[in-house]
């Protein structure tokens, strides 16, 4: 406004606007900039260690010695490992019984504690617990519990009178594979209830008043109600469930570290143990790298299941 | 169809009791409105009627069936919520034929049920659409065809229009009243706006903090309003209350005017009274009371002008346009021979 009341002849010159001056004003640009921080920390810490994890699964490096192209052979190695096919079966199976296991009982606690019961904070507090607990600490607990001398449950059985001696937790085949899965259960199932939860008190009382009219029962309203509108969430909060579960290491490693025999050894503590621990860097990266596939299915039916429904959708 | 009737209903949730012994009877057929300020009850009464809520005293029955302890879904009802309660993840087809399919239903038979409703409604082209992808007017039309498709005794309505806008509400409030006088099915109707209850009820049902005020016809209320609660509620703009005493000469108004009173009720001399006076019901006439003009209100097809006389504010409605400005006196006086007389303590109508 000042500039107003000065005379002309003292007005900068009007100059052409140069290519600079574009891409001082060009949102995109400034947008470019804003996004350079959060690209740099993905390329640093998930991208690159991403990129040369593939790289070393195609060369033959081992600890102190960086090794040269050897295309696919760490691949037709593995492939060929039976420890390798029985790590497969394991983190599927792990994967599989976990994330079902864990998918009911959180559903199962979400609903109850969607209801009035009395200190409703607290519980839903005490439910977090497992959660918060960090990963290495719970799995000493349980590493205690499975204890073949001193655990606590062989203890209680038999002071009951239900046995006469300690079960072997950890160190039979099936019983360390069952150990290792109600670990991973324990630990899980609060991420998934407490998500479930806040999906479910999202429900419009009123639609359950409506069902009540229409004369649904308490599994009808569940079953029409309840299910279908929280299955955008369950898609949610079962990928993530499914990706933790498929990559867990630090329960494992602590609890059995893939013990006995191999009998609990996952893709994830086998890729370690041979990299880090046997040296092998190549072999270990083609072992991790040979997750990436069940990882991207996991994603991509997890993509169609996510797929906006049409319900969901605005007006079009 | 059926009557519903209400003996001495309450309801207390802990110790707080929010009916207070409620009497009413519906007629098979009649459209009921419950209407009062928000936390009168009313809305509680209704949902105690679908069996939301329990009972905690009293009896209500539907036809001559005591209904307190019958599950909501036996008692025959069906209601339209507030905000409609549309299942989203459901057509509106889907949303219509919920409560048929969970009974098994023969398939022909809903896609009968729900067709003939969808025409009554004007649905036809909806059906194939989810919630979301429908317009208030629409939502709340879908909502009224869930009820209807259910053929029930009575319709319950809990506030249906409050969160339409004002042009919709009046379009829908037509509609619904249509809706009535076509299917005749008993109808009890909650709202908070006396319009709403004005122009579609057959009976109205004032409540106040738990109680009845009034039961009665929409002109009834208003010509003849039990108490100062029912007088101030029913019209808009609301009625005008003037303090004063009653003597042999008429009224006395508290700023030292007198209006006329017709007849008087008797043995009321020197009784301290409120005069009811309509905001309609004033016209100027150079006999009447001087008044100063406060603030003029054109809307169109009226004028609103609020007065002021004796230290006491008018408010009055003209048909005709008034050049008055502010400040100026204008005289006015009742135009209705009757007035309405409220005994100042208790609030009742003074009849004479």
């Amino acid at each position: 406004m000042t500039d107003a009341a000065l005379p002309l002849s003292r007005r900068a010159p009007i100059r052409e606007i140069t290519a600079w001056d574009r891409l001082k004003t060009n949102r995109n640009w400034l947008g470019f900039w804003f996004m350079v921080p959060a690209a740099a920390f993905l390329i640093l810490f998930l991208a690159y260690p991403l990129g040369l994890g593939i790289w070393l699964s195609f060369t033959d490096t081992r600890i102190g010695r960086p090794g040269e192209f050897i295309g696919i052979e760490n691949y037709e190695w593995v492939l060929g490992d039976s420890k390798f096919q029985d790590a497969v079966f394991n983190t599927l199976f792990y994967t599989t019984i976990a994330s079902v296991a864990k998918f009911a009982i959180g559903l199962y606690l979400a609903i109850l504690l969607n209801h009035h019961l009395p200190f409703k904070a607290m519980i839903r507090a005490i439910v977090l617990i497992p959660f918060i607990v960090p990963t290495v600490l719970s799995a000493i607990a349980f590493w205690w519990i499975f204890d073949p001398t001193f655990s606590i449950i062989s203890w209680t059985l038999k002071e009951m009178g239900w046995r006469t001696t300690n079960i072997n937790f950890l160190g039979d085949t099936w019983n360390a594979r069952w150990s290792v899965i109600f670990a991973n259960v324990w630990r899980g199932v609060p991420f998934i209830a407490i998500t479930l939860l806040a999906g479910l008190q999202t429900v419009p009382p009123s639609l359950y008043e409506a069902a009540t009219l229409d004369g649904a029962t308490r599994w009808q309203m569940f079953r029409y109600i309840t299910y279908p509108l929280l299955t955008p969430i369950i898609a949610v909060v079962m990928t993530f469930s499914v990706l933790f579960t498929f990559t867990d290491f630090q329960l494992i490693k602590v609890l059995t570290n893939g013990g006995p025999a191999g009998a609990t050894e996952l893709m994830a503590t086998m890729s370690y143990n041979t990299a880090i621990l046997g040296g092998k860097i190549g072999e270990g990266a083609a072992v991790s790298t040979a997750m990436i596939p069940f990882l991207l299915g996991a994603i991509m039916i997890s993509w169609f299941g996510l797929q906006r429904r049409k319900w969901q959708q605005g007006e079009d | 169809m059926a009557s519903v009737t209400i003996r001495d209903v309450r309801k207390a949730f802990g110790n707080v009791q929010i009916i207070h012994g409620v009497d009413i009877d519906i007629a098979d057929g009649e459209f009921v409105v419950l209407v009062g300020p928000s936390g009168c009850g009313k809305s509680t009464l209704l949902r105690m009627l679908a069996g939301l809520e329990n009972i905690s005293a009293g009896e209500i029955l539907i036809g001559d069936r005591v209904v307190n302890n019958v599950p909501p879904k036996e008692r025959d009802i069906a209601m339209v919520f507030q905000n409609y309660a549309l299942y989203p993840h459901m057509t509106v087809a889907d949303n219509m034929a919920f409560s048929m399919s969970l009974r098994n239903a023969p398939k022909a038979e809903i896609k009968e049920r729900v067709d003939k409703a969808a025409k009554i409604l004007g649905l036809e082209k909806l059906l194939e659409r989810f919630p979301k992808q429908l317009s208030g007017g629409q939502r709340q039309r879908v909502a009224m065809g869930r009820a209807i498709v259910r053929d029930p005794q009575v319709f319950l309505f809990d506030e249906p229009l409050s969160n339409l806008d004002a042009k919709l509400r009046v379009q829908m409030r037509t509609e619904i009243k249509e809706l009535h006088q076509r299917l005749r099915t008993t109808t009890v109707y909650v709202t908070h706006d006396q319009i709403e209850a004005m122009t579609m009820a057959d009976k109205i049902v004032v409540m106040h903090d738990g109680i009845v005020e009034q039961i009665g016809a929409p002109l009834d209320l208003y010509d003849r309003p039990e108490n100062l609660f029912v007088a101030g509620f029913i019209g808009s703009p609301a009625m005008n209350f003037i303090r004063g005493t009653l003597g042999s000469g008429g009224f006395m108004a508290e700023g030292g005017f007198h209006l006329p009173v017709g007849a008087a009720p008797a043995g009321s001399d020197g009784k301290p009274v409120v005069y009811g006076l309509r905001p309609e019901h004033i016209r100027i006439d150079s006999a009447g009371v001087p008044a100063e003009v406060v603030v003029l209100e054109p809307t169109g097809s009226e004028t609103q002008v609020v007065l002021r006389a004796g230290g006491q504010d008018i408010i009055a409605v003209f048909r005709e346009r008034l050049t008055a400005k502010p400040g100026e006196m204008i005289p006015i006086s009742p135009s209705l021979p009757i007035a309405h007389l409220f005994d100042a303590e208790t609030g009742k109508r003074l009849v004479a």
